[in-house]
């Protein structure tokens, strides 16, 4: 039905070969292909950000980015993160702050709070609540999540609010 | 578990009330949890549903031949695959799959199961209908004249419409001889009598939008049969085991062979409270093409096929006297059924405890119909009426008290609800703080003078103007006694580790439950959080719970917990009191040992105790069950009666800034405080109510389904604005302690509360700030703009053709 092309790629560390369709997204590629689930489906439309993932940099919603545009590049998704210590300590502040209900918006929100904060040292509540604007919660009402990513900023001896 | 050092002491400690973290938060955090769009079978197949592409509509004709015909599609089924299908629902009045007529946007023609996604797609598009229009009814009013089109027309012979239902049925649906799909009627004291006493009576109308749940994760199930025809769903159901009946019954199938496992689910607020055609269609394709079948939706199809809640014209007419006693209330709501029916005809049940019984009413009735349209149905979302017949009733106490002269806060404390009395309509309130949410909300916000001020500050110059405005609530805090049984079953067993695994029939959506019943296990046992292991998403194991609705889980399933925690413990004792010869009474559990309840002294750890039971002469393991049946009543035909074993209260103030320029509101602050019997778990229970609170922001500001002639115009995160981070009020959030007797530990539910107010209030905040009562919902820029400037309102919530 589809075209296919063979790309190669960086996938949280780890040189990766995938034949994808020419019209397959990202997302579906992480999801379907590489079987990597925690990069979530929320909306298919760029405006949930439940799907968020940080390629050469950038935080990005994987589902409007075609798979066939991650030949060469590093893709960052949450199970990268997790690994990490930043992710580590921003999981624990998530825990710990009761930034979790349902949490099928979480993974998205720890990507996007890494790498704003990454981007963002100096944040303050007000800055981290335009920083997540992109992804939506509907359980918890944002406050248990902004708290959250603002302890981690400030542990990290960043800012904070004043 | 440390064996327990000689004459080492241990003090009591409690979980109560502390800030315990989600049990599941990690794995959720970190994207390791599997929802059921995580699942995968092997051999599974993808299923898609084909949606009319009319309004209303009598079907011709349905063509799947070249559908059939495309490579890699395993299954297509109509209506007429599936002769033995019955009709589904509140009503029993939804055929899954359509037959002769469709009757909404969302209706299923037909079904697809392939080997991708994609494939299902393109077969879907190889279908074809043939329709003939008939007339649409969008409008409920219009749906009440006489003359106005029948959704669901009986049978006349020719036309043939629901000839192809099972005859001799119970559950058969033969159609309605009006648009009526279901009534209530309530009333006490006798509201002419009422109004006669009255000095003051005031009379509005009130309407209420569409909006919907959008929880995060899109609908989805995983079907599956195996050899012997037994069916395993893996299913995103709040009611697991309801769910399991009526599918049998649906089905014509043995309820022991139906199993249900409930994977990690993306978000429930009441979504997920009844059957819908998309899970008994999986059901029909995993039968025809003998494999399992996942069908998930796509964001566009949950907006267009999932529930809403319910949209309502609600006319409201009562009297105080001069002195702010309250007189009488009379009510008549108009509900938009949509085309088939859902939880959402049953709100008036939550609605009419509102009118009668937030404040005392000596003389109320209500009347009320949820019609039939061609529009989207309506089902059970937080709060359940709640917030619509609130939104009405706490604008009208500021109208009386305005009338009257009297202050708002006053008034509402003088007709306040108090302990120990019984309601009007016969609910019979043992704990309430209803009057103490008042006092606190107003003393925080600091109320009187800031309401005062905003008045004395709308003439003065600039565009932006601040208001402030209250509202209340009662809410059903103890379950609610709606089916024959409100309880729910525990089976707890200690390991030889003194590792407790809580098997509970409560269902876990998000809220935090397998925590907060952990917690209750672990207070009677006196062991550590993480002793616990929660089992609770499995028909075939769990015990028995009739779902996670009307804010009951804490309640329900905490009493079943505790009920099979003091059971255990029980055993413990008697068990360590032989040993160390002793009363039970002198021991107590604590810190994972048997301790002296005097000194404190640790005497042996609960790990080695339990060893010492399992490998002894006659060997016992600890495992008890407890089922928990609240104290409650069904209410009687007059819908009188204590249907709940508590009461929620709470008040909540919010503060706006309106900008008369261009008709923003902005949502500042909300204060808050709750009735919630007794905090159990801080974190668990801000979450729900910041959570909530930001939903009802949403309801008040800026979410809006929008239906056109039928269609919905905006099934998009793009055009369906949900509340973004930045847009959150500051929360400062009381909670009341109220101890109620019945509940686990002295708490109350409050799930469905913190989002009930809101709206309200926004609207006695914009009327503080302006000057301009508003009566109908959402306030967006536009409908603010024009009543500020006493403009009419733009098109309905609904337009008619």
């Amino acid at each position: 039905m589809s075209l296919k092309n063979e790309i190669n790629f960086t996938l949280n560390g780890v040189r990766k070969h995938a034949t994808v369709g020419v019209d397959m997204s990202t997302l579906d590629m992480l999801r379907d292909v590489v079987g990597l689930t925690g990069t979530k489906y929320g909306c298919g439309e760029g405006e949930c950000g439940a799907c968020t993932v940080v390629v050469d940099g950038v935080s990005l919603n994987s589902c409007l980015m075609f798979a066939v545009d991650c030949d060469g590049r590093e893709v960052s998704t949450i199970e990268g993160l997790a690994d990490r210590p930043e992710g580590e300590r921003l999981r624990d502040a998530f825990v710990a702050h009761g930034a979790v209900q349902c949490g099928f918006c979480t993974p998205g929100m720890m990507v996007q709070a890494s790498h704003f904060l990454a981007t963002h040292p100096d944040a303050d509540a007000e800055a981290i609540k335009r920083g997540i604007e992109g992804n939506l919660c509907r359980c918890t009402g944002y406050k248990k999540i902004v708290d959250a990513i603002e302890s981690v900023g400030a542990a990290a001896g960043h800012g904070g609010t004043q | 578990m440390k064996v327990a050092e000689k004459h080492r002491t241990i003090e009591r400690d409690t979980l109560i009330g502390k800030r315990i973290p989600k049990m599941d938060a990690p794995e959720k955090a970190t994207g390791k949890t599997r929802y059921v769009h995580d699942i995968s079978l092997t051999g599974q197949l993808h299923g898609k549903i084909l949606r009319s592409a009319r309004i209303h509509a009598r079907i011709l004709s349905i063509d799947t031949s070249a559908a059939k015909a495309l490579p890699g599609v395993h299954a297509v089924i109509t209506a007429f695959d599936v002769p033995d299908q019955r009709p589904i629902g509140v009503a029993k009045d939804h055929l899954p799959l359509k037959r002769d007529r469709v009757r909404s946007q969302r209706d299923e023609i037909a079904a697809v199961a392939a080997d991708s996604e994609e494939i299902a797609e393109a077969a879907l598009k190889l279908i074809r209908v043939e329709y003939e229009d008939l007339p649409v009814l969008t409008d409920p009013a219009e749906a009440l004249k006489d003359g106005a089109p029948l959704i669901h027309p009986e049978p006349h012979g020719a036309d043939g419409t629901h000839l192809h239902l099972k005859q001799g049925t119970s559950i058969a649906f033969t159609g309605k001889p009006d648009n009526i799909a279901m009534r209530f009627d309530y009333d006490h004291g006798d509201v002419a009598q009422g109004e006669a006493e009255s000095d003051v009576v005031v009379e509005n109308t009130f309407k209420l939008h569409y909006v919907t749940h959008c929880c995060m994760g899109v609908s989805g199930i995983i079907v599956e049969f195996d050899a012997s025809g037994n069916l395993l769903m893996y299913s995103n159901t709040q009611v697991p085991f309801l769910h399991k009946r009526e599918f049998a019954e649906y089905l014509d199938m043995d309820p022991a062979r139906i199993r249900i496992i409930q994977p990690p689910i993306g978000g429930g607020f009441g979504s997920k409270l009844d059957i819908y055609p998309f899970e008994v269609i999986c059901v029909f394709l995993a039968r025809a093409a003998k494999r399992p079948v996942k069908m998930v939706f796509s964001r566009e199809e949950e907006f267009l096929a999932s529930p809403t809640r319910q949209p309502v014209v609600l006319t409201l007419r009562s009297g105080c006297r001069k002195d702010g006693t309250l007189t009488f209330r009379q009510v008549y709501t108009l509900h938009d059924n949509g085309a088939y029916t859902s939880w959402g005809a049953t709100t008036p049940f939550v609605m009419m405890q509102t009118f009668s019984s937030l404040y005392r009413v000596p003389h109320c009735d209500y009347h009320t119909v949820a019609v039939y349209t061609n529009n989207p149905y309506a089902g059970s979302f937080r709060g359940y009426g709640n917030l619509q017949a609130t939104f009405a009733i706490e604008q009208h106490m500021d109208e009386l008290a305005e009338a009257i002269g009297m202050d708002p806060i006053e008034f509402r404390l003088k007709n306040a609800q108090g302990p120990g009395e019984t309601s009007g309509q016969g609910m019979l309130f043992k704990s309430c703080g209803f009057k103490e949410c008042i006092t606190t909300v107003v003393e925080r916000s600091d109320f009187a003078r800031k309401h005062r001020d905003n008045i004395a500050n709308r003439d003065k110059p600039g565009p932006v103007k601040r208001g402030i405005g209250i509202a209340s609530m009662l809410h059903v805090g103890g379950g609610a006694k709606i089916y024959p049984s409100d309880g729910c079953g525990t089976i707890l067993k200690l390991d030889d580790f003194a590792h407790v695994t809580l098997i509970t029939g409560a269902s876990e959506i998000g809220q935090g439950s397998e925590t907060v019943l952990s917690q209750l296990v672990c207070e009677e046992l006196g062991l550590p959080i993480s002793a616990v292991t929660v089992v609770n998403n499995d028909t075939d194991i769990t015990p028995w719970d009739v779902g996670v609705h009307a804010s009951r889980t804490t309640f329900i399933a905490g009493n079943s917990a505790i009920g099979a925690a003091k059971k255990a413990k029980a055993k413990i004792l008697a068990a360590a009191a032989k040993k160390f010869e002793c009363a039970e009474d002198e021991l107590e559990l604590r810190g994972g040992c048997i301790v002296r309840a005097d000194s404190g002294e640790a005497l042996t750890d609960l790990a080695r105790l339990m060893r010492s039971l399992h490998f002894s002469d006659k060997a016992e393991l600890v495992m008890t069950t407890h089922y928990y049946e609240p104290p409650s009543v069904h209410q009687d035909k007059g819908f009188k009666g204590d249907v709940s074993a508590a009461y929620a209260w709470a008040a909540q103030v919010v503060e706006v800034e309106v900008d008369t320029d261009t008709g923003i509101v902005k949502m500042t602050h909300v204060t808050g405080a709750h009735d919630v019997g007794r905090v159990l778990n801080r974190l668990g229970i801000e979450g729900q109510i910041e959570g909530g609170v930001v939903m009802g922001q949403g309801y008040a500001l800026t979410e809006n389904l929008l239906i056109e002639n039928g269609v919905m115009r905006n099934p998009n995160f793009r055009d369906y604005k949900l509340v973004t981070a930045p847009e959150i009020p500051e929360m400062d959030i009381s909670f009341i302690e109220s101890m109620d007797g019945e509940g686990p530990q002295g708490a109350k539910g409050v799930g469905e509360a913190p989002a009930i107010c809101i709206a309200a209030a926004t609207a006695n905040a914009i009327y503080n700030a302006t000057g301009v009562r508003i009566r109908e919902l959402p306030f967006t820029p536009e409908r603010v703009y024009r009543a500020l400037r006493g403009q009419s309102q733009p098109p309905q919530w609904t337009r008619s053709a």
